[in-house]
């Protein structure tokens, strides 16, 4: 017998109360954090500095709106540009599966705009020797159990082939990392002569120009100079960071995000109630036991952290198993939907200290009020109480 | 001469209701011996309990000055008091007040952890009291298990488990019939003469007060001699 059984006592003082609210604060923290995780892989809380620097120039109109191919010379002409080369749209799935990024690219130009894709040599080599060949990111070559060497069919919802078909069929010939999950981590690249030589319609487009600045030239004034070139032209452009169109992409997500902060908010309110409705039951059971305690010699102070002890224990031990199954949920997630979340599911350190803030604010929030009242009477007061 | 070991000195208490003020006790002046076992009775509402929670430290008297071993233990902290409670005082109730979630053994070694004991001496302590009672084999008991009687001997066992010089009974034998009321008072009247604890006793029960040595009766508040019928 310690401090230590008295509190453990308490908290089991009617199991099956306990086993319910404990049961409620499992459910709560485990959705808290399968939601925090697809909130943050929604809003793309991390932007690469890679992607603030790179430029993309989409089509003044909108994104899915093509540019011609020469364009590409005329951007590399202009003073400021050190690099230049594009990507398109293909919209492509694998059998049944929702669509994910593919994009025709010109291998070499594309790997070098973009450092953080890391492919081994061999892979790089294979791909460049392979007209047919793609590369694809790691997290959807996991999801559809892809390997090098395996044939894969792509259905373009956009692009039929001159032989009327819609299923391209593309061999991989490397499984690249990005390193800090960015915006190809979930992409698949294809050669663009390829894809441009074996397409029905549209010969001679692109989806958009990435572009990288030499430095000598504020990034403003890069952009302002890539739009006015094309100026008064039929097919006018409009240049912004990868990062800002990255953002604007994910904007329109950004109303789940919204959504799943409501949900997640309305959730942690009702726990708090249902938990401060026990905590404050069970500290109301034992006003009487509190006159005792005293009786005995307990302090006031030594009652108040034995029931916020209690209190503790009755959120915090559940609320971290909670959040590790929930981590666990995502990993499992993240690995059977590599594609849909290519950066990967998980909960950074913010939503940890989250968490843990949330649990201490709903045990002690259900604990000290009705503990505060009830230490407040004297003695006397506490043992007049049935 | 005993050696005196707890002196009330016009000791007064009254409550304030709203605009009312209650005067429970007036004027009390009182000595106890150390080894004296002192019944009190007296109507309801006379102030029995009230007095007795002065002497125990769980109250304060609105005037006057009560001293346990010399000590005014009146004007003392509540901290202060808790602990010297823990020390010199066991309380016990008419309706025993022991924590449902405990075992017997546990609500006996309560007031054990508010001392520096270790473990094993703790358990040693409990194990004593717990046998002096009569009752080692019902230590894993809860007190719903536990008949009355035997839930009072658990809440004896625990006043006496830090072994107090002084033993508080507010009405000890009031839930219980006439055959455990006697087992219980002779319980206490073992720990009086055999242990040398100083008792005072609420008592409504004339049989219960024959026990004592000296029986004071309380009227509307104030302590007078023990009428011929219980003497
Ligand atoms: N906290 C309080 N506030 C107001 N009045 C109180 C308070 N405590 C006790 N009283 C009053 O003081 C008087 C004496 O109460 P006390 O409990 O000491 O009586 P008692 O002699 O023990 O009675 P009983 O034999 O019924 O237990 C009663 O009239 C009671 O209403
Ligand atoms: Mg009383």
């Amino acid at each position: 017998m310690n401090r230590f059984t008295l509190v453990w006592r308490n908290l089991w003082r009617k199991p099956i109360r306990t086993v319910f609210t404990m049961l409620a604060v499992l459910v709560v923290f485990f959705l808290f954090t399968v939601l925090e995780g697809l909130r943050g892989a929604l809003t793309l809380s991390d932007i690469s500095d890679e992607s603030q620097e790179r430029l993309l120039t989409s089509h003044k109109l909108s994104l899915v709106m093509l540019l011609p191919v020469a364009y590409q010379s005329r951007i590399a002409r202009l003073s400021g540009v050190e690099a230049v080369s594009h990507a398109s749209w293909f919209a492509g799935r694998y059998q049944d599966n929702p669509e994910f990024a593919q994009y025709p690219v010109v291998a070499e130009e594309y790997l070098a705009l973009n450092p953080e894709i890391r492919l081994s040599d061999a892979h790089r080599q294979a791909w460049l020797e392979n007209r047919g060949g793609a590369i694809v990111g790691r997290p959807v070559a996991t999801q559809y159990g892809w390997q090098v060497g395996d044939r894969v069919p792509i259905r373009s919802s956009i692009w039929t082939r001159a032989n009327g078909s819609n299923v391209w069929e593309f061999e991989i010939e490397g499984i690249f990392d990005d390193i800090d999950g960015g915006v190809n981590a979930g992409v698949m690249l294809l050669h663009y002569d390829y894809f441009d030589e074996a397409r029905a319609f549209s010969n001679g487009t692109v989806g958009w120009y990435v572009s990288k600045g030499d430095g000598s030239l504020p990034l403003e004034d890069l952009m302002a100079a890539i739009d006015a070139e094309f100026e008064n032209s039929p097919t006018e452009t409009k240049t912004n960071t990868e990062a800002a169109f990255a953002k604007e992409y994910a904007q329109q997500f950004g109303n789940i995000g919204l959504i799943v902060t409501l949900i997640l908010t309305a959730v942690v309110f009702m726990i708090l109630l249902v938990t401060g409705h026990t905590m404050a039951q069970s500290v109301r059971e034992r006003i009487h036991e509190m006159g005792v305690l005293k009786t005995l010699g307990f302090t006031s102070g030594s009652i108040f952290r034995l029931t916020v002890l209690e209190g503790l224990l009755l959120v915090l031990p559940v609320g971290i198993l909670a959040m590790a199954l929930g981590w666990g949920g995502l990993a499992f997630l993240s690995g059977a939907l590599g594609a849909l979340f290519p950066a990967g599911l998980g909960i950074g350190t913010r939503s940890v200290l989250m968490g843990l803030a949330l649990m201490l604010a709903i045990s002690l929030g259900s604990v000290l009020p009705p503990v505060i009242r009830a230490l407040r009477l004297d003695i006397i007061a506490l043992l007049r109480t049935a | 001469m005993a050696e005196q070991l707890i002196r009330l000195t016009g000791v007064g208490k009254s409550y304030r209701k709203g605009r009312e003020v209650v005067r429970v006790l007036d004027g009390i002046s009182l000595e106890i011996n150390k080894g004296d076992f002192v019944g009190l009775m007296g109507p309801s509402g006379s102030g029995k309990t009230t007095l007795l929670n002065l002497l125990g430290g769980l109250d304060k008297p609105t005037e006057g000055v009560v001293e346990v071993d010399g000590r005014a233990i009146s004007a003392l902290s509540p901290g202060a008091l808790a602990k010297w409670r823990s020390g010199n005082i066991g309380f016990v109730f008419q309706f025993y007040n022991l924590l449902p979630v405990l075992t017997a053994a546990r609500n006996v070694a309560l007031p054990l952890l508010l001392t520096s004991l270790p473990a094993s001496r703790r358990k040693q302590h409990v194990n004593t009291a717990l046998r002096l009672v009569g009752l080692a084999e019902r230590a894993s008991h809860y007190p719903r298990e536990l008949s009355g009687g035997q839930e009072q001997r658990v809440a004896i066992a625990r006043a006496i488990v830090s072994d107090p010089p002084i033993l508080l009974c507010d009405e000890p034998t009031g839930d219980l019939d006439r055959a455990t009321a006697d087992e219980i008072m002779a319980l206490l009247q073992q720990l009086n003469r055999d242990y040398g604890k100083t008792i005072v006793m609420v008592t409504h029960d004339p049989r219960a007060a024959s026990f004592a040595h000296r029986v004071l009766h309380l009227d509307k508040g104030e302590l007078g001699a023990a009428p011929e019928a219980t003497r």
